[in-house]
């Protein structure tokens, strides 16, 4: 077991990188995930690893689609316009199948937007953000200890499924310092990379990374063998946690990231007030683990309550997840502003005493 | 004596080789070919005047021709 | 016997989808016999634009990346990041390089990065059907300046090579013709020295390769041809606008 150091989130995601072996890094500078970059800067060439500042957060992802096509192991990292604009070479990079681990550091939206903390991305990350028919496995981990812990796990899954992964973090878990300890993970069994251009080196037939299908009918085999992957990465990957949810609640919560830790303390503070809550807390957005509503809904007497820095963006993917079987109302703060314990607290007495949906 | 052959259903007829053949004796064919084109050709009889010099296939742009001294 | 011209084994089997007469395919090729007598086709690894050599990924027998319309310098940037041993080219049109992909080429070229951009510049956008392009001459008349190029309204047309030659991380640059036997062979010996350009690691290189379009120039081949040298030549002059490599001898 390692020791647990006082690390800062953004250079938490830096160090558990270096430490999953990934190769090179190329991004632009943005607030508020920027000391990631400043941190591998420093770190990436004692290693003798890429480091690259791109002059746009678009050609930075071109950078990846590139260097992931040779078959290395490449990093980028962004916050919420950056993404926006990275989105394009998201969607090429889905439709050529290149592993990459993309880190976005939400903060408020729309347009130019807060600097603070925000869950608004939710569905830019989950729902495509760019074009045509692709997903890409979504992370929200709630603490800078699960996030270390997920970024190997992210990009075992980016190799295992060729498919770009998303740690989604907002503001808060990047600014914030946390003790962290590093431990040595036992990696994926992971394939060869055998389509990687490399370079033919002997190799009789070309390489070619692409997402280029001029014949509809090849269009449509490519998008059928990639909706077979997503099923895969579907059945395989959601993850979550259940928090007091092995018991009949009043009400279960449901939450990730930030906001999740927030509503723990809340599930604290309800008791004293003698309401029974549970937390559903999804650590994969995309796969949505709907499992854990089959697990849930049987064990809650009001419902459920999505509490997101958003306008309510995961509260339709829990309504899909529920499918009409129980009551789903929401509670969410927008812009950058974190919702505070006692509102939230407040939402659910609204809820289960006077019937608010 | 010099050769050039020419890949007559690669061939698009653009001419370009009939306009830089320094002795003058490529030029389309009567028949079309698969893709619909009059491809280049050299008449028979002509050929003996060919000086390999490659310039039709310098300017060919479907690296069509091949030549041999 | 031995064979004075054949097809270069850096070039597939592929027939091009190109129009009849275009140059792409004479570019193609010296980039293929190039590589080939170069002796990296193993190692050489090749980004595609968007444009009409959309598909050049299947004519060049090396690996390739079909890259974003525009972005193929940063995607050539990643490539030859995480693999520094490999020789990396882009192959682009103007619409690409010196519209939508102008801060790809020009931060490529600054930085420095050990890869050589063969620029192909026909002064119009083919594969779309013959729009103004950002090196459309002033009067030209396109699809989307059917009044001829109004620098009023619609600007000047980019000298890519000499904007690009201002860099100091371009080491290599130089502009070439393929309108004649003769500027075909110095095209091939410019292309050639923007490989050995990357190959000795001396930094940027790119060739601008003056071309012709004549579907959308609405010309034969020949007239086509014709009109490079009568209006194209005047506006973009040929010569080596940069050459590091000397000074490194």
């Amino acid at each position: 077991m390692g020791e647990k150091v006082l690390m800062k989130g953004t250079e938490a995601i830096g160090e558990a990188a270096i430490r999953a072996n990934c190769q090179c890094f190329f991004g632009y500078p943005i607030t508020p995930q920027t000391e990631l970059a400043a941190y591998l800067a420093k770190q990436m060439p004692k290693l003798n690893r890429v480091f690259v500042q791109a002059e746009s957060e678009v050609a930075a992802i071109n950078m990846i689609y590139g260097a992931a096509g040779t078959g290395a192991r490449v990093m980028t990292s962004s916050s919420s316009p950056g993404i926006s604009l990275m989105s394009e070479g998201i969607s090429y990079i889905a439709g050529a199948e290149l592993p990459c681990l993309i880190i976005n550091i939400v903060r408020g939206g729309p347009g130019l937007g807060s600097i603070q903390p925000a869950q608004s991305d939710y569905f830019q990350a989950t729902k495509g953000g760019g074009h045509g028919d692709y997903n890409m496995p979504v992370y929200a981990p709630s603490s800078i200890q699960e996030m270390v812990d997920l970024i190997q796990d992210a990009f075992d899954v980016a190799d295992l499924y060729r498919t770009p992964c998303m740690m989604m973090g907002d503001g808060m878990l990047g600014q914030m310092m946390e003790p962290v300890e590093f431990v040595l993970r036992t990696p994926r069994a992971v394939p060869e990379k055998d389509w990687a251009a490399t370079g033919l080196h002997g190799r009789a037939k070309h390489n070619v990374i692409n997402s280029l299908y001029l014949d509809p009918q090849d269009m449509e085999n490519h998008n059928i063998h990639l909706q077979e992957k997503f099923r895969r990465i579907r059945e395989n990957e959601a993850r979550y946690e259940l928090f007091e949810c092995d018991r009949d609640n009043d009400l279960m919560i449901v939450a990730y990231g930030t906001t999740a830790r927030i509503c723990k303390n809340v599930i604290r503070d309800a008791e004293r007030d003698g309401i029974r809550l549970g937390l559903v807390r999804p650590i994969t957005l995309w796969p949505f683990p709907t499992e854990a509503f089959e697990q849930t809904i049987d064990r809650t007497h009001f419902g459920y309550l999505t509490v997101e820095m958003s306008a309510g963006q995961m509260v339709e993917d829990v309504r899909l997840a529920v499918n009409g079987r129980q009551p789903v109302a929401f509670y969410g703060r927008m812009g950058g502003m974190v919702p505070h314990p006692k509102d939230i607290l407040e939402r659910v007495k609204q809820m289960i005493y006077q019937g608010v949906k | 004596m010099a050769q050039v052959t020419f890949r007559e259903d690669i061939c698009k007829g653009c001419g370009l080789c009939i306009d830089v053949c320094p002795k003058h004796i490529i030029q389309f064919s009567e028949r079309l070919n698969t893709k619909g084109y009059h491809s280049a050709t050299v008449p028979d009889g002509d050929m003996e005047k060919c000086i390999a010099c490659t310039f039709c296939a310098m300017m060919c742009p479907d690296v069509a021709i091949e030549v041999v001294p | 016997m031995p064979i004075t011209f054949t097809k270069p084994r850096g070039l597939t089997d592929a027939p091009t989808h190109y129009c009849p007469g275009c140059t792409h395919g004479i570019v193609h090729r010296l980039v293929a016999e190039v590589l080939e007598e170069l002796g990296v086709l193993d190692k050489a690894i090749g980004v595609a634009p968007v444009g009409c050599s959309v598909l050049a990924f299947e004519y060049f027998a090396c690996d390739v990346f079909e890259a974003a319309h525009g972005r193929a310098p940063a995607v050539a940037t990643g490539v030859k990041r995480a693999k520094p041993d490999s020789v990396v080219f882009t192959y682009q049109g103007d619409g690409d390089l010196a519209a939508i992909g102008t801060a790809e080429i020009v931060h490529a070229a600054t930085r420095g990065e050990k890869i050589t951009t063969v620029f192909v510049n026909n002064a119009i956008y083919g594969m779309t059907g013959g729009q103004m392009a950002p090196t459309t001459l002033p009067g030209q008349v396109t699809e989307t300046s059917p009044y001829g190029r109004d620098t009023n309204i619609a600007g000047f047309p980019i000298r890519v090579s000499e904007m690009i030659s201002t860099l100091d991380g371009a080491a290599y640059v130089e502009r070439v013709s393929v309108d004649s036997v003769k500027n075909v062979l110095k095209a091939k010996m410019a292309i050639k020295r923007a490989f050995e350009c990357q190959i000795e690691g001396i930094g940027f290189s790119l060739v601008e390769v003056l071309s012709i379009c004549p579907t959308n120039w609405g010309l034969s081949p020949q007239e086509s041809m014709d009109w490079l040298r009568d209006h194209m030549l005047p506006y973009y002059p040929l010569g080596v606008k940069k050459d590091k490599t000397k000074e490194s001898e």
